[in-house]
């Protein structure tokens, strides 16, 4: 059992990567036949954005077993860094691939070193309190974006801080033929450059960096340490070190695609990234379950798609995604239809066992 | 002297926050859930008295009245419907499920009040204090709201120590199942919890919206969440402690507003951090330890 | 076995979207015919008698043919929700209107986007789904930067009611405004206060995180400099703290201030009168149009708002007829007066009927066409309107709009325009 387990799971992992592919070749081949409707076509880049969203906090609720109610935070770094290198590497990278890998490479390098920052002394926190504490994060971080003032010209950066509420972007001195960049509550200015490509090659990218860490002897070790803390520290695991590896990649895929998500627009305000947005990730791990990828990405394109769906509603359509967000949470806990499908599972489970059986 | 009205602004401000803080803390005690939801619960008390006060004419201390009634049957409904199926799941589950009851609850009153915001008339009607000829003043909102969170806290306080309900409640929260088996019926307490949140937090929307006079769908939800944060702050679970959070909370908001304006919010949650990491079980939380 | 619940669950609900996709097509005869049954029920003087023959038109035409598609993005849900529901209210009155009319035929379709870049996006290719052939939208300055850098690519002729910010329009040609620019609004106010010497002691609070608010501040200090005004106390607030601005007038009091300038939306603003009151302080009070509806809001004691001045484009007040007409139809319609934004989407309908008339394009064209023919147009069409001041709107070929603002100051409850 143990040995068909570990092998179903190197399966799995295949799957995964192809089940994507394959999604990602249909869309990509109907997109090009123009056979998409606007709505989901204009859709696509979202939903790449909030899969790699919901799979790298699964990596820290789900894997680590740390709720975090700031991971839009990270969003928030990477986007505007990423923004920031993007708008001012203009001249200097012309192609808009190139630029779009490299600004996402920065995204991510910038939300790892807030992933380290935060991480360092919240992780010692634990339950609500260090989920209090991300959302505290999540908070500051929306409102120090709002007071930034970034312009870019031929002497490089300009950045201003508008703490009180006096500073303006004349503030900043840039010359003539200056860009502004960031204007503090007026977003961030944008040349659009997000593909739906470069969002598929993230969603591969994330699905192999979590998928190997998971598998590998610090994906244990984590895994361990969500399952029993203190049995895992009196067998000489290092709580700190595999907590922060965790964050820190969890931090960094989602300033990528923060990244990626702030380049699909042409204007980006900090105060996009607020709790709501925490909470909409979270909810898309939970719904596709804690520590399931294959999950995740589902409930993410699936939530992501549902209120737009419900656009017919009108003005109910909130409503009724609210009361589907309930039914749908109570039904996956009900004991009797968790029940019914799990004997349906174990029948299937059972089947499948013996076609593997007799494969061999 | 200037310095002192923030002060001032600050302690009430802090009140109001410290009367949500308290619904919050009895929930969390009990229940060990988070309960977004708590923060729309306050929207809809504050809504209640509204009508009753400007459609029906009903004099303010009867409106709050059947405001708190109202709260006291949706939270019970509320807890009931949504709450209850989930007590065996995981604390997750039960999490999503309160955001889900907060999006319904500010759908539901954008659509039967609309989103234009309503003006609460005010339903104190002392007047307030002026100290030092006038250099410094004290709003009759602010007393009645100082004056109403300290009698709540000290009831509940008594509530939770003395009376047979409040033993019941304490028992649940340290442990449900040898509560169940002393007989103590475990659905119907965490109910009767469920109710007094709610009930606090109708008079806090009452006297939030009274401070504030602007009322719409969303009016709950950040002071609750800044509530929240006063609760983990004194220590979540500790009635005491959710007092002290919200007045300190309070406190810090009006100075940062004052001196760094562009960064309240900012100061307040990171004051938050720094006071959890020297104390990480909040300012009054006991540190439980964990045994194998 | 949870992960097999929870993924048959997403199946069945993603299953469930494209269900609901699928009966978006089939709802549009519906919406349709609750359009025109509407148009029934609104007595404008005009409808009576050309009424039936419009009906026929829709039902006989269908959308094919006579009837532009409209597309109107805002609002309707969330904190900003009072703005998109105002101007999608107003576009659906003034299009009934026109229809009547005959000629040139409307059909509104009004899309929410919750003040969300993301959503407003989705909105606007939602509404390209269902064929819009022009935009009235967005209501919102962000999600308008972002929708307007889709229209411009898609070639689709926008005109904003009431997205005030200049990066609306920067480098887009086919994106026009109803309203002033931000920056002209800050200058105006600086000018008028300087002209009229309303305060020795200028105190201002505006909402840092909003785009609307920072960009009248910044043209207002700026000018405010030239002008030579003193300004002694700048106070900001955020979304999350906009419940409470003790800290911030105990600090404008001390501060000396006999005027404070406002340049935030009305909701703030009632508080922030009625915490001035308790205090004693009583500055002059000066607002820009996000002031207006004030005194519509429900339980706000309307006597606070005594003396405060505004720069406003529309007043619900007005003794002009085509306003009083316009106040009365909504009031019957929606059980509510109109603001600005219901002034300027109304106005922006008839601004595209003009645009419409004066290029003489017609409702079979594509959007493209429609959209070349008519940026050349918008520069030389002068529309009178409700938010007009008595004049006429013109067009730079930069999109902002040419008009003059009116001072209004509040008296016994109603406002009272000034020279």
């Amino acid at each position: 059992m143990k040995r068909l387990s570990v092998k179903r799971g190197t399966v799995a992992n295949y799957a995964t990567y192809i089940g994507v592919t394959i999604a990602f070749v249909v869309l990509f081949l109907l997109q090009q036949q123009g056979a998409l409707s606007n709505s989901l076509e204009g859709q696509l880049i979202p939903i790449c954005c909030y899969v790699v969203m919901a799979v790298s906090l699964n990596l820290t609720v789900g894997i680590l077993g740390e709720l975090s109610l700031g991971h839009a935070g990270f969003m928030s770094v990477g986007a505007f860094a990423g923004i920031i290198a993007a708008q001012s590497l203009q001249a200097s990278i012309p192609l808009a691939p190139v630029r779009l890998a490299v600004a996402m490479v920065i995204g991510a390098i910038c939300a790892a070193i807030a992933g380290f920052l935060v991480g360092v002394p919240v992780l010692r926190l634990r339950g609500d309190y260090l989920a209090i504490v991300t959302l505290a994060f999540g908070e500051i971080i929306k409102e120090l974006i709002n007071c930034l003032l970034v312009g870019y010209d031929e002497n490089g950066l300009h950045i201003a801080f508008n703490i009180r509420g006096t500073t303006t972007m004349s503030a900043l001195g840039l010359s003539d033929n200056g860009i502004e960049i960031i204007k503090g509550a007026q977003g961030a200015v944008v040349t659009k450059i997000a593909s739906f490509p470069a969002g598929f090659i993230l969603i591969l990218i994330t699905l192999f960096v979590v998928l190997n860490l998971i598998r590998s002897r610090s994906g244990r070790a984590i895994m361990a340490l969500r399952d029993n803390r203190i049995a895992a520290e009196s067998v000489g695991i290092p709580i700190t070190k595999y907590k922060l590896m965790a964050f820190i990649v969890s931090a960094a895929l989602a300033g990528a695609a923060g990244t990626l998500y702030g380049l699909n627009y042409a204007t980006l305000v900090s105060s996009r990234f607020d709790f709501n947005t925490s909470i909409l990730v979270l909810v898309f791990v939970v719904l596709g379950g804690l520590g399931n990828i294959w999950g995740s990405i589902i409930a993410a394109a699936a939530l992501t798609i549902l209120p737009e769906a419900l656009r017919s509603f009108a003005d109910y359509r909130m409503l009724v995604y609210a009361i589907v967000l309930i039914l749908v949470m109570l039904a996956t806990n009900n004991p009797t239809l968790r029940a019914f499908f799990g004997r349906i599972r174990s029948t299937l489970g059972r089947k499948s066992e013996k076609e593997a059986a007799d494969h061999e | 002297m200037v310095y002192l009205q923030h002060l001032i602004s600050g302690i009430s401000l802090g009140s109001v926050y410290a009367i949500i803080a308290l619904g919050y803390t009895m929930v969390y005690g009990i229940a060990k859930m988070l309960n977004f939801a708590h923060g729309d619960v306050i929207m809809v008390g504050a809504y209640i008295s509204f009508c009753c006060t400007t459609y029906l004419g009903l004099p303010p201390l009867l409106a709050v009245v059947l405001a708190m009634a109202f709260c006291t049957v949706l939270g019970i409904i509320i807890e009931g419907l949504a709450y209850r199926p989930l007590r065996q799941a995981g604390s997750l589950a039960v999490l999503i499920t309160a955001i889900g009851v907060s999006y319904f609850l500010q759908n539901a009153a954008q659509l039967i009040w609309g989103a234009t915001p309503k003006s609460f008339t005010s339903v104190v009607s002392i007047d307030g204090l002026t100290l030092f000829g006038g250099a410094l003043r004290v709003s009759g909102e602010a007393l009645v709201t100082i004056l109403a969170c300290i009698v709540i806290m000290v009831l509940l306080m008594w509530f939770t120590g003395k009376t047979k309900m409040g033993k019941a409640m304490r028992a649940c929260s340290e442990d449900k199942g040898a509560a169940q088996l002393m007989g103590i019926n475990v659905n119907r307490t965490i109910s009767m919890t469920f109710a007094i949140g709610s009930a606090l937090a109708a008079v806090a929307g009452v006297l939030l919206c009274s401070f504030s006079p602007t009322l719409q769908p969303t009016t709950g939800s950040m002071p609750g969440i800044k509530a929240f944060t006063a609760a983990v702050f004194g220590g979540i679970g500790s009635i005491p402690g959710a007092f002290l959070g919200g007045l300190l909370l309070g406190i810090i908001e009006s100075l940062a507003r004052a001196y760094v304006s562009g960064l309240a919010n900012a100061i307040v949650f990171a004051v938050l951090i720094v006071v959890l990491l020297v104390k990480p079980a909040g300012l009054l939380g006991k540190q439980v330890t964990e045994k194998v | 076995m949870k992960k097999v619940i929870c993924l048959l669950l997403a199946c069945l609900m993603a299953f469930g979207c494209l269900t609901a996709c699928g009966s978006d097509t089939t709802t549009e005869p519906s919406t349709d015919s609750t359009g025109s049954t509407d148009t029934g029920a609104t007595d404008t003087d005009a409808a009576t008698d050309t009424g039936s023959e419009e009906d026929a038109g829709t039902t006989g035409g269908g959308t094919a043919s006579g009837t532009f598609k409209i597309g109107v993005i805002g609002p309707t849900t969330g904190g900003a929700a009072i703005y998109g529901s105002a101007v999608a209210n107003a576009a659906q009155l003034a299009a009934e209107e026109i229809n009547a009319l005959g000629g040139i035929q409307f059909e509104v379709q009004p899309e929410d986007d919750a003040n969300v870049v993301e959503t407003s996006v989705n909105a606007y290719n939602t509404l390209k789904d269902w064929g819009m052939q022009i935009l009235l939208g967005t209501v919102t300055t962000a999600p308008c930067i972002a929708v307007a850098a889709e229209t411009n690519a898609d070639r689709i002729f926008t005109l904003t009611p009431s997205a005030s910010s200049t990066d609306v329009l920067s480098g887009r040609d086919n994106v026009f405004q109803v309203c002033f620019t931000d920056p002209n609004q800050g200058l105006k106010s600086a000018q008028y206060i300087a002209e009229n010497s309303l305060g020795e002691n200028i105190g201002i609070i505006y909402k840092n995180d909003d785009a609307y608010s920072t960009g009248i501040y910044e043209s207002f200090v700026a000018e405010a400099e030239a002008q030579g005004l003193n300004i002694a106390y700048t106070g900001v607030f955020q979304e999350g703290t906009q419940t409470d601005f003790s800290v911030q007038l105990t600090e404008a009091q001390a501060a000396n201030v006999d005027l404070l300038f406002l340049p935030i939306y009305y909701t703030p603003a009632s508080v922030i009168l009625r915490q001035a009151n308790d205090m004693g302080f009583a500055p002059t009070f000066f607002g820009v149009d996000g002031m207006d509806g004030i005194l519509t809001v429900e339980g706000f004691d309307t006597s606070l708002a005594e003396g405060v001045m505004l720069l406003t484009p529309f007043s619900a007040y007005s003794e002009d007829e085509a306003s009083q007409a316009f106040t009365a139809a909504y009031e019957e319609r929606f059980g509510e007066l109109p603001n600005q934004f219901a002034a300027d989407a109304y106005d922006g309908m008839y601004i595209l009927k003009a645009a419409i008339e004066a290029a003489g394009v017609t409702a079979d064209m594509s959007p493209e066409e429609i959209c070349e023919a008519l940026i050349p147009v918008m520069p030389t069409i002068s529309v009178s309107g409700l938010t007009s001041g008595g004049g006429e709107m013109t067009w730079q070929a930069t999109g902002e709009v040419d008009k003059e603002p009116l001072a209004a100051v509040i008296e016994n409850g109603v406002y009272v325009m000034m020279g």
